[in-house]
């Protein structure tokens, strides 16, 4: 690396690869992966959305970890972005959750609305 | 049987029928026959799925691909797309009816109030991989800093942008930088202390885990301003995820030529190493991390000299918190201007807080200078659960005080804090209710501080001790006139004559829940009561006239201190019983209160 200009092209193909709002790739789940999501048991989550994306041969779906997201209370939390929606984010994620949002969510576009944040906010 | 990588199942049911799947059936069946792909995929007729309104319906498996209300001329994008490319046709996709609810967290309160500065990234990329840091307009800062900057003009930035130590302190970093600048050294150092400590914060740990690389790209930047070619990043042995992910940084960073020799090509060198703290608190105050460091044990020294002077192996040093660096590339970017814009006269930019206790919202969050405590409480924290009533917060951890209900509108700076008898500290902000007992909250911080002060100077260690000793007789029941008194005494004289800001900051929390909450400290001393109904030795469980004589409590009662008849009122020994208050959890008739 020695000029701003290399830096530049990561940075141009790095975001064309995780903004899927602009470009044409695929669903990105991205599981919070802090000490307060592994914690709550975001490893088991993170290790079930790879082997049923895996099982299903989904090339267009990448799943990802990150930092806090900052609701430690309603961790472990997995927020799942897709070309051209907005983003959904669901709350006290547990393993046996992941095949139904797979299916639904991810492979049909339909939300699994009983396990968004904002459904287990008002019912909880 | 022949093996097809993929079933197509479209729905044969009267409805579908009608709807006209018959068509889609041939007309799937020729056009996969078109793409060549008969020998891979499969088409079946299948019977009603049960969602008749959406049909026709066509099924693809192995993906599960639900289409609904597919048309004659969907076929063909369906077999070219999907089956030939495994492009799933998003817009045939069923939609569920119900679309308006809150389905995204940015939708939600707890973000809508934030800024997010320095914690921009946590939660948005993969802290594992360098290219996603980089997306975010990573190591840009370090590129222009050393292109196109003098070391002077970084400094100029910095100081104008009003960024003080986010660690608690609250010392101008640009400040710090200069001074350290101006020393005639050949050798000097830079250290992030990320040896985070207070008990109930975890806003560093946050940063490190969910954005190394904006950590390293603010020592190198930092390295560059005041002319230190190696780096330290001093962390705790038990942030184990924190460590890993700082080594996967540094080491991806070493590859992509941002840390290690000539860096851009300038001729600038710097070097990161990882120095694991054991988890002492007192690790923190930067001498004594700077003694850890060298290797010997974590002491705080006198002052002056300070670091930026006389720092690591005795060379000129500047120190930062992990928060105040995770903010310098952001400034270098957007200008110092840009970051003084937000804040209040003195506090400049934002402060990461991390908030429990009792609030609905535990977690971590990013908020302008000058935010209420009241909007952080109940705007952002979503207020006390089970509607309990609000009691205090107490910021600043051990070091810190506690704020009661008055001063909730006060806007949070260092120096609004300061004034109420608290300290911004590192950013742990613990919630309490009615529930707490605010002299057993003193006490639980004093014995904290009482376990972590290293004992060098007699003031922090024996008076400390002393106080605890005190505080520990009265939640016992057996505090004793001039207590209060002896109390304040101790800890004005600890706080001038301390060492060190352990020693000097940890009579805070008692002397601020004496300010605001002397009425409790009374209570428990003269009446020998706690209000809360928190203090043990000072409650009593007693069985009122509701009681049916259910035996229920008397069955759970672990010494066999209830006594009486079925279908008579119970009694409660009260030489016998130790107040686990398990029999009050079983009553179903509110027949035991706790006095």
């Amino acid at each position: 690396m020695k000029t701003l200009q290399e830096i530049e092209q990561i940075r141009a193909k790095t975001l064309k690869e995780i903004d899927v709002r602009s470009g044409k790739q695929g669903v990105r789940i991205v599981v919070g992966m802090a000490t307060c999501g592994i914690a709550a048991g975001a490893k088991p989550v993170l290790a079930a959305f790879e082997e049923e994306i895996g099982k299903r041969s989904l090339s267009n779906v990448t799943v990802t970890q990150t930092g806090c997201i900052g609701v430690c209370r309603l961790e472990p939390m997995v927020e799942i972005t897709a070309p051209g929606k907005d983003k959904v984010t669901y709350v006290n994620m547990k393993p046996d959750m992941v095949k139904k949002i797979v299916a639904e969510h991810v492979v049909n576009g339909n939300l699994v609305k009983e396990y968004t944040i904002g459904y287990f906010e008002n019912n909880n | 049987m022949d093996i097809y990588r993929s079933h197509v199942l479209v729905c044969g049911g009267t409805s579908c029928n009608a709807a006209g799947s018959p068509k889609i059936f041939e007309k799937l069946n020729v056009e996969i026959k078109k793409a060549g792909l008969e020998k891979e995929v499969k088409v079946v007729k299948t019977g009603c799925f049960g969602l008749c309104e959406a049909g026709p319906i066509v099924i693809v498996y192995p993906e599960g691909s639900f289409y609904s209300k597919v048309a004659d001329k969907d076929v063909q994008e369906i077999v070219s797309e999907h089956l030939k490319h495994s492009r799933i046709v998003d817009r045939l996709l069923f939609k569920d009816a119900d679309a308006n609810i809150i389905t995204s967290l940015d939708d939600i309160g707890f973000y809508k109030m934030q800024e997010r500065i320095a914690l921009r990234n946590c939660g948005i990329i993969d802290p594992e991989k360098i290219d996603e840091y980089i997306a975010f307009d990573g190591y840009k800062a370090l590129g222009q800093c050393l292109t196109q900057l003098k070391p002077q003009q970084i400094l100029d930035v910095i100081k104008d942008s009003g960024l003080r130590g986010r660690g608690g302190g609250g010392f101008p970093t640009g400040l710090k930088w200069q001074f350290a600048k101006d020393e005639d050294s050949a050798q000097k150092y830079v250290i992030c202390n990320a040896d985070e400590g207070d008990p109930g914060a975890f806003m560093d740990r946050s940063v490190l885990e969910g954005d190394p690389h904006a950590v390293l790209e603010a020592m190198a930047i930092s390295g560059y301003a005041i002319g230190a070619d190696m780096g330290y990043i001093y962390v705790r042995a038990e942030y184990p995820i924190a460590v890993q992910r700082l080594e996967i940084a540094i080491e991806q960073a070493k590859e992509y030529g941002l840390l290690g020799k000539n860096i851009f090509d300038t001729g600038f060198d710097f070097d990161l190493e990882i120095r694991l703290g054991a988890g002492a608190f007192v690790c923190g105050e930067e001498m004594a991390l700077i003694s850890s460091i060298e290797g010997f044990r974590g002491e705080p020294k006198p002052k002056p000299p300070f670091p930026a002077q006389k720092g690591l192996f005795n060379k000129p040093t500047i120190i930062n918190n992990v928060e105040t660096l995770a903010n310098i590339p952001q400034i270098v970017l957007n200008g110092a201007e840009w970051f003084s814009s937000m804040g209040t006269e003195t506090s400049k930019g934002t402060k990461v807080f991390a908030l429990g206790g009792k609030i609905v919202n535990t977690g971590l969050l990013e908020i302008p200078m000058g935010t209420t405590l009241r909007e952080i409480i109940y705007d952002i924290g979503g207020g006390i659960p089970d509607g309990k009533q609000f009691k205090a917060a107490q910021t600043g951890g051990p070091s810190g005080g506690c704020i009661p209900d008055e001063h909730l509108d006060t806007p949070i700076d260092y120096d609004s804090l300061l004034s109420i008898g608290s300290m911004m500290g590192s950013g742990g902000l613990i919630v309490m209710d009615e529930d707490n007992c605010m002299v057993d909250v003193a006490r639980f911080f004093l014995d904290f501080t009482v376990d972590e002060s290293c004992g060098k100077c007699p003031p922090c260690r024996i008076g400390t001790k002393r106080m605890l000793e005190i505080l520990e007789r009265i939640v016992a029941g057996q505090g004793v006139q001039g207590d209060i008194e002896k109390l304040e005494r101790l800890g004005k004289n600890i706080s001038i004559s301390s060492l060190c800001g352990l020693g000097k900051s940890a009579p805070n929390p008692v002397m601020s829940t004496l300010k605001y909450f002397r009425d409790e400290y009374e209570a428990h001393i003269n009446g020998k009561k706690c209000p809360a109904g928190h203090c043990k030795a000072l409650l009593n469980y007693i069985i009122n006239d509701k009681c049916i004589g259910c035996g229920a409590c008397k069955q759970v009662c672990p010494t066999d201190a209830i006594s009486g008849d079925k279908k008579e009122a119970h009694l409660i020994n009260q030489n016998d019983c130790i107040k686990c208050g398990a029999c009050m959890d079983k009553c179903k008739f509110a027949a035991i209160d706790k006095k």
